[in-house]
């Protein structure tokens, strides 16, 4: 049975590193892993999306509405506007940062209230902190894409510390390992 | 491996020497991997002509070569293409072109197959990335074989995913011996005799198509046969696994005949499942076989396994929904970027703006609003000459052309020549920013720095814009809004061709010296507003006082000439 995550959030906030290492993870475990992500257009700061499947034989490279078992979401907005993909019951790890978007900032719309508590009663499933201020404390806000990680290896037992270890050390550049071991150990601890 | 990056793989693997070509989403990847290979040289040209040109001369030359572009990029190339094909290659040659249904990062969503039949080039289209490794192989054997270029045809969604491949060794076939041959002068009677080989060489790839293992049956239930190709055959197995028969074409020109009414023989029910236009379904109905396809699925945008579940009368997943209206997150241009200052200024003067393709058709997005229109590359300069001649002096005073350094040399050069040459008093903006900004920080002839980042021949702008004809020609700092707008007044006004250099470059490029972020005086802050008009994503307001992104902020300081009460001043 393929499983569905997406990984959702601003274009600049690390979303296609996250996708990377996550891929990475679910590689070594011997699934059959697709990774589709858009460029471009979409990464001046508008809302983007990555779409990791996994399983024994995977085809489609994107991910429908009603079909995530996860949604991995660095930015509140971001987790409500993807909310539709989720399957009922599925799980949503959202950091719980706001930035506004244009048109809030220009006053065109408004920022909904009380997102994570709607998303509940949606019937979502969601885990909502804010990864970013742990992302600050273990040494820079760039490392919320592996605070969030870090949290969703909480979901994922089977997954053990050491494959994490080694797919961080993979993908990472070595002059920001550090930062991001201590950003993943952040995300799981907290 | 993403799918580009395994195009680039499976030319390395095929002993491909030489790869030209422009950068374009979402096709921009395939040369960058390639030039991460030492054997081959790479290098990005002016524009996807150039770039055809040069991977076919290389071609001619005797080593195998390539060239890569988006899907409107083939229409720069079209010229070339169409007479490549009848020239034919000497060693093995390949261009590569993606197409993006549904638009990610296109002013269109043409559909590239056209290309093949009219040229009549082979085309090899993958469905995922192991494909795109083995088909660009692939496709070097074919263009040797048959004499002929071949197009292999990437869309975004196999260009830009990542799947499983296996890889190989690279081996290098020997550099074929470059004959004269007068043949191959397309003239006259050479250009006669290459149709008919065209002609001759179609009929053979037909053949090949019948049989070869690029195009695949696999048999299931036979109450429904589903012929498709590309990622609509990963949609269509993700619906229906092997529930159904699937007739998968990889070589999509020329399209087989008897493997096609074979297929359609052995099932009850046949339906073409393609993306964007009924290229499959029309050569369906051309061999007499009775088929469904853009009656029951859309010919716009880009499919998915809920489409594909919609339209055969699937069950569609249940979904979650909250009421709330979520407000869209459009693209923008960054904090700092050096376009900002200048389209803050031509909306304040109320300018019509002609703008082009780039990071800067941001200007077009609110707040800033400053673009009335674009098409395609350059045509900012050849439309705005038009629009004037059209509208006389009442244009010539209100109207500019905005352009990239990219993408002014791409096709840029041209349209400011003919406003010179056939003087219209227009006014181009030259937003240069030293790099290929929306692609991803591609380098160009303006940079003086080539692929590799190694030092190049440089572009001089002003003294180019001289050559051409045009006597005023101004460098502005866009940071700098007043001398923007003294320049702007004074070349609308004048009664000569005019060009304004406004030279900035990205902040986003590695090295650009920012200033600090600023510390906005809440005390001086009312709560007017004025700073949210130039629309920078680092400044807001919250409770009736501006707050300052120190993220995002690079200190430009644009801001501040907005503010009246000095609540920006650094």
């Amino acid at each position: 049975m393929t499983k569905n995550i997406m990984i959702v959030g601003v274009g600049g906030q690390g979303t296609l590193l996250a996708s990377k290492l996550l891929g990475y993870v679910l590689l070594g475990q011997g699934y059959d892993v697709k990774v589709s992500e858009v460029h471009g257009m979409s990464q001046r700061g508008g809302s983007v999306v990555t779409y990791v499947r996994y399983g024994e034989k995977v085809y489609s490279p994107v991910i429908d509405r009603g079909e995530a078992d996860m949604i991995i979401s660095f930015e509140k907005l971001e987790a409500a506007r993807w909310l539709e993909y989720l399957k009922p019951g599925g799980l949503i790890i959202t950091n719980t940062q706001e930035m506004e978007p244009m048109p809030v900032v220009t006053g065109a719309a408004v920022y909904p209230e009380e997102l994570v508590e709607k998303m509940r009663a949606a019937g979502a499933r969601v885990d909502a902190e804010d990864f970013l201020a742990l992302a600050v404390q273990a040494g820079s806000p760039k490392a919320v894409n592996i605070v969030l990680l870090g949290r969703f290896s909480r979901y994922f037992p089977e997954i053990t510390e050491e494959d994490w270890q080694q797919a961080i050390t993979a993908v990472v550049p070595k002059k920001f390992l550090e930062l991001n071991r201590r950003a993943f150990a952040m995300g799981k601890g907290a | 491996m993403l799918g580009n990056k395994a195009v680039a793989r499976g030319m390395y693997e095929a002993g491909c020497r030489v790869v030209s070509s422009y950068p374009g989403t979402p096709s921009t990847e395939i040369t960058e991997e390639a030039a991460l290979y030492d054997e081959i040289y790479c290098e990005w040209a002016p524009n996807e002509k150039v770039a055809l040109e040069v991977a076919h001369g290389a071609s001619l030359g005797g080593v195998r070569s390539a060239c890569a572009m988006k899907h409107v990029g083939l229409n720069v190339a079209a010229d070339p293409l169409f007479t490549v094909s009848y020239q034919g290659v000497n060693a093995g040659f390949l261009i590569c072109v993606a197409d993006d249904p549904g638009m990610h990062s296109s002013q269109n969503e043409q559909d590239s197959r056209h290309y093949a039949r009219a040229a009549k080039v082979p085309m090899l289209e993958p469905s995922d990335s192991e494909e795109a490794l083995l088909f660009t192989k692939r496709a070097f054997e074919i263009s040797e074989r048959f004499n002929t270029p071949v197009l292999l045809k990437m869309c975004t969604r196999v260009s830009h995913s990542q799947s499983v491949v296996e890889t190989g060794e690279r081996i290098v076939p020997p550099q074929v011996p470059y004959v004269k041959d007068p043949a191959k002068v397309m003239m006259t009677v050479n250009s006669r005799n290459a149709h008919v080989r065209v002609e001759e060489r179609t009929r053979e790839l037909i053949a090949y198509g019948e049989s070869c293992d690029l195009n695949r049956v696999e048999m299931g239930d036979t109450s429904l046969g589903i012929i498709t190709s590309s990622t609509s055959y990963q949609y269509a197995k993700e619906v229906f696994g092997e529930e159904v028969s699937v007739l998968k074409l990889g070589l999509t020109y020329p399209l087989p005949e008897k493997l096609i009414i074979d297929f359609a023989s052995k099932v009850e029910r046949v339906v073409v499942l393609e993306e964007l236009d009924p290229i499959l379904e029309d050569h369906c109905r051309r061999l007499g076989i009775k088929v469904s396809g853009k009656d029951i699925f859309p010919i716009c945008g880009e499919f998915s396994q809920n489409l594909v579940r919609e339209c055969l009368g699937k069950e569609i997943p249940e979904t979650l929904r909250i009421q709330d209206a979520i407000p869209g997150r459009p693209p923008v241009m960054c904090a700092g970027c050096p376009h900002r200052g200048i389209f803050y200024v031509l909306h304040k003067k109320d300018c019509m703006v002609y703008g082009d393709i780039g990071c800067y058709t941001l200007g077009a997005l609110s707040p800033l609003n400053a673009m009335d229109l674009n098409v395609c590359m350059g045509a900012s300069c050849s439309g705005l000459h038009g629009f004037n001649k059209a509208l006389g002096a009442e244009g010539e005073r209100k109207s500019v052309g905005v352009i990239g350094d990219s993408t002014f040399i791409h096709s840029g050069i041209t349209g400011i020549t003919d406003i010179a040459y056939n003087m219209s008093n227009s006014t181009v903006i030259i937003l240069d920013n030293s790099i290929t900004g929306m692609t991803g920080h591609q380098q160009n002839p303006t940079t003086g720095k080539n692929l590799r980042g190694e030092p190049a021949g440089k572009v001089d702008l002003e003294a180019l814009c001289r050559a051409l004809g045009f006597d005023r020609v101004r460098v502005v700092d866009p940071y700098d809004l007043e001398q923007v707008e003294t320049a702007l007044e004074e070349e609308l006004a004048a009664e000569a061709p005019s060009i304004i250099i406004s030279r900035r470059p990205c902040v986003m490029i590695k090295g650009t010296v920012h200033g600090e972020p600023l510390k906005p005086k809440e005390d001086k802050c009312v709560g007017c507003k004025a700073c949210m008009k130039i629309g920078c994503p680092a400044i807001s307001v919250k409770d009736g006082k501006v707050k300052i992104d120190t993220t995002l902020c690079i200190g430009c300081k644009v801001c501040t000439r907005m503010c009246k009460f000095g609540a920006l001043q650094a």
